[in-house]
């Protein structure tokens, strides 16, 4: 349920295909995912998920991976 | 010829339902900032470092005269992790935030080879790093509302420079280095980033002045007076309300015609 909400801030902020291949979400490695775009990404999560990210959490969000496992601790 | 309505001014100036965070509003000039945000409707976050029953008697004071909601942050704002506690203490009580207010500022003078490294890094702990780590925090929640603004509450002294503000004048300088680059970021999500100026204000922080330099600088003013909190606080309530909407990356001077 996490991973699907995540995605799909993924797809609407990146603008990429919905059956993209998750794995290849890295940080400076996916062609979409710069450091505006990592801010977006951000807000977009925040919004979803109605919350605010800590600093370290941003810098540390280097992949779809740990992206699903920080918004996890974000769920009430 | 067709005449085109335009609001009143005092519907452009409502700031009903919005939220202000105003750092050092425990008195001076962030207080008035505050108040005056208050008197149009704005919810209110006030802070202090010093004195906390200061800035529990001001949030009483707006609550009661002008029926507003009030969050008291106490705290340093050079410290980044008491600024990342006041966004989520902002994000937890209102879920947004519209106007940021970076004002806590101190003066402590000293001439070139006179001054210590405690006064030099206090400064510009203080007066630089605070509002960026503020915009820092808040930037995020900012853009979620539909009219973001900042204002970075700089000084004369950070545009033209003084004798013995060698330092207060780097950090006000700065301030408005830190104003232009945000306002270039932050422009895409409709946050206006704007500093105001100001010249020499009747507060707390320039009662040490001594006489002869206080009728200097009344001297100094085309004016021909002292300026006043709530000269500064108007200027703030343009930034902050839908009158400058399309005002962003400007410093506006608030010194009756000042020259130093
Ligand atoms: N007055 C002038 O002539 C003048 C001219 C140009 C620019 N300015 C600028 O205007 C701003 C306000 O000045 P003012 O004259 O109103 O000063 P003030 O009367 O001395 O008030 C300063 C405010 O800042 C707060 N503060 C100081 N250090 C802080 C920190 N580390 N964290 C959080 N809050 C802190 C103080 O809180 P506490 O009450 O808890 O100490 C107080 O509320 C400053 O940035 C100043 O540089 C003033």
């Amino acid at each position: 349920m996490v991973e699907q909400r995540v995605f799909k801030v993924f797809v609407e902020v990146f603008d990429i295909p919905t059956d993209e291949d998750k794995s290849k979400l890295h940080y400076n490695e996916h062609p979409k995912w710069d450091s505006l775009a990592h801010m977006a990404l951000v807000a977009g999560l925040e919004t979803e998920f109605d919350c605010m990210l800590d600093m370290d959490e941003i810098l540390d969000m280097s992949s779809f991976e740990i992206a699903v496992k920080t918004m996890e601790n974000h769920v009430d | 010829m067709s005449i085109k309505s335009e609001p009143h001014a005092g519907n452009l100036c409502n700031l009903q339902d919005r939220v202000a965070v105003v750092t050092g509003s425990s008195r001076g000039i962030g207080f008035e900032i505050a108040r005056v945000l208050a008197s149009q409707g704005c919810n209110i976050v006030l802070n202090g470092v010093s004195n906390e029953s200061a800035i529990e008697a001001a949030a009483e004071t707006l609550r009661q005269d002008y029926g507003v909601d009030v969050l008291c942050c106490f705290g340093d704002v050079s410290d980044a992790s008491v600024t990342a506690d006041m966004a989520k203490a902002v994000f937890k009580k209102f879920k947004r935030l519209d106007v940021l207010v970076n004002n806590a500022g101190i003066l402590d003078d000293g001439l070139l080879g006179m001054m210590t490294q405690d006064q030099i890094n206090r400064t510009l702990d203080i007066n630089v790093k605070g509002p960026i780590n503020t915009m820092q925090a808040f930037s995020r929640l900012l853009a979620r509302s539909p009219s973001g603004s900042i204002i970075n509450i700089s000084s004369i002294i950070g545009r033209e420079g003084n004798r013995g503000q060698v330092v207060y004048g780097a950090s006000k300088a700065a301030v408005i280095g830190a104003t232009y680059s945000a306002a270039k970021e932050l422009a895409a999500q409709n946050i206006r980033v704007n500093s105001i100026a100001p010249g020499y204000i009747k507060t707390d922080m320039i009662s040490a002045v001594p006489e002869d330099t206080h009728q200097e600088r009344l001297d100094s003013i085309a004016m021909k007076r002292i300026g006043q909190a709530e000269d500064v606080a108007r200027t703030a309530l343009f930034l902050a309300s839908d009158l400058s909407l399309y005002v962003t990356g400007q410093v506006i001077g608030v010194d009756g015609g000042m020259l130093i």
